[in-house]
């Protein structure tokens, strides 16, 4: 393995964050926060407790996943697309690295900021809600797997896309409605049953609510789903970044 | 001595079917400066990727040093150095942090004097702390040789390292090779500047549509095809070449102003003296005489032309 190769890229990519920290952690921390004081203090204390948790405290579990999905999407996708646009990733290409070392280095690159944000946006939220963690373990578990597949998803994204407008398309128009629909603001158990059933169909659903039971100890769906359906993401962005690197797919003709 | 670059049957067909290069093999020798010439879209810039290891190959094998270049390729990759021909670089990045991350690249550890050392070498130490796009565009050329250098390698890549700078950068340009090639680096370079290729290369490959046409030493190339030209002013215009004069190998210019006669240069006899003598019996006077050397351009056009 070429570890110098990937302290280098992940180095250079961290002082990318450095240099852009109010677009790439000041930002997201503060459109996050903003549901916190709107939802939690403001008009939170309006609406019920859900399951015994108020409302306030109740959104920040699916905002965490929210901000951490989107954050690790556009990262590792704008990270491993501005190289391509601008040509610098012809020196990554020709350097003595394997593609196993270079998608270790952006995607954890990647995943470390949005982990950053992330954990920025948890202190902060416990500043104006009630937060308890039940389950650490799962917690962190959690959080470091969406943020690792995420970052993946996104590193395959910024493969695929050939201009700034696909680069936007996918973290702005699947992933965030999906979030939004996917349990952020509210129980699933609160739909009606049709929408319930529909609703399962969400990946995302999966994420939160499993997420949310290592906060609140409550659930949407089974746990193990939960966890499975991380992995399930997980293998299958494995998958994809394999055959990418496998064919030269729109990185080596 | 074993060749540094051994490429051989290489090919390379895109996936929209264009066949960028067409069997093709070539060595370089240790510490040569080798000149890659040829039109727009020959292939050189194909070729120099896929030694690089930025375009896959169709078939065919290349080695650098007795490494395979995909088996082996950190090995092979390790060797090398590209200067691309397009500039590409990151514009917010730090000119220091940018030549330490190339050679961090190439799984080396910071080296700090290095780093110094080439930054001074190509006059952009004081840009150090200065992000990239606040440089010229020559000084964003010789970071990107500063990065191709920072790994030290034993063969440099030089694509089109001259397109489109003005004169003094240029020359700038041929010391930073001429320095290596004094070090001992082996350099390739693309170019379809001939007077490059005539600057710096001790031999010249000809490249066109995939194929290379020639390889020779450059001197011997020149000596090979050299032609000379003699071209007389005269004083009287003439309407034909004098009937006498057939026999010589000339041709009228300029509304028969100035007659040309074409010779090698390295034949024994030229035939100058002869002809001459011949003119002036014939009564043709000439009041200025120069004489030219065809340069490598016009071998070049003619092989090009051919293909």
């Amino acid at each position: 393995m070429n570890f110098e190769a990937m302290k280098s890229i992940y180095v250079s990519e961290m002082a990318r964050t450095r240099r852009t920290v109010f677009q790439s952690v000041i930002s997201p921390v503060i459109s996050t926060v903003l549901y916190f004081v709107v939802f939690g203090a403001a008009i939170g204390s309006r609406i019920s407790e859900i399951n015994g948790v108020s409302y306030g405290a109740f959104i920040v579990p699916g905002l965490i996943m929210l901000s951490l999905m989107t954050q690790s999407l556009s990262n590792a996708s704008f990270g491993i697309y501005f190289p391509r646009f601008t040509g610098t990733i012809f020196e990554v290409l020709s350097a003595p690295v394997s593609f196993l070392e270079i998608t270790i280095a952006y995607v954890g690159a990647a995943a470390t900021k949005s982990i950053i944000v992330g954990l920025i946006i948890l202190i902060t939220a416990s500043f104006f809600v009630p937060l308890e963690i039940q389950h650490p373990v799962w917690m962190v578990t959690f959080f470091v797997l969406t943020a690792v597949t995420f970052a993946l998803f996104g590193f395959i994204i910024g493969i695929w896309a050939d201009n700034f407008e696909k680069l936007q398309f996918v973290p702005l128009l699947i992933v965030t409605p999906l979030a939004f629909l996917g349990g952020t603001f509210y129980s699933i158990t609160m739909l009606p049953e049709f929408w319930q059933k529909v609703t399962l169909i969400n990946p995302v659903v999966y994420l939160i609510s499993g997420f949310r039971w290592s906060f609140y100890g409550q659930a949407d769906v089974n746990l193990w789903y939960s966890l499975l359906a991380t992995l399930i993401f997980l293998g299958g962005s494995l998958a994809i970044v394999h055959w990418i690197f496998r064919t030269g797919y729109r990185l080596k003709p | 001595m074993a060749p540094i670059l051994s490429v051989r049957d290489l090919e390379k067909t895109y996936d929209d079917g264009f066949k960028a290069l067409k069997s093709m093999s070539l060595d370089i020798e240790e510490g040569e400066v080798f000149a890659l010439l040829g039109p727009n879209g020959a292939g050189k810039t194909t070729l120099i990727s896929t030694i690089c290891g930025l375009v896959r190959p169709t078939s065919g094998s290349i080695t650098v040093a007795g490494h395979d270049a995909i088996t082996e390729f950190r090995a092979a990759r390790r060797l090398i150095g590209l200067v691309p021909q397009e500039m590409p670089t990151a514009p917010f990045e730090i000119v220091g942090d940018t030549v330490a991350l190339s050679r961090g690249l190439f799984g080396l550890a910071p080296d700090g004097e290095l780093i110094e050392r080439l930054l001074k070498d190509l006059t952009l130490w004081e840009k150090r702390n200065n992000p990239i796009m606040a440089l010229s565009g020559g000084m964003k050329r010789r970071l990107l040789v500063a990065k191709a250098l920072s790994h030290e390698p034993k063969i440099l890549f030089l694509d089109e390292p001259t397109a489109g700078v003005d004169v003094e950068l240029r020359h700038d340009m041929w010391r930073i090779v001429d320095e290596l090639k004094q070090r001992g680096v082996t350099i390739i370079l693309t170019t379809h500047y001939i007077e490059e290729a005539e600057e710096m290369a001790d031999r010249v490959g000809v490249i066109n549509k995939g194929e290379l046409v020639l390889v020779d030493q450059k001197d011997e190339l020149m000596r090979k095809l050299g032609r000379k030209l003699l071209k007389l002013h005269l004083t009287e215009p003439l309407s034909a070449v004098p009937e006498s004069l057939s026999k010589h190998n000339l041709t009228l210019e300029n509304e028969g102003a100035s007659l040309t006669y074409v010779y090698d240069s390295q034949a024994e006899r030229t035939g100058i003296t002869t002809l001459l003598t011949e003119l002036s019996a014939a009564g043709v006077g000439f009041h200025d005489l120069q004489t030219d050397q065809s340069s490598l351009e016009d071998i070049f056009v003619d092989l090009v032309k051919k293909g």
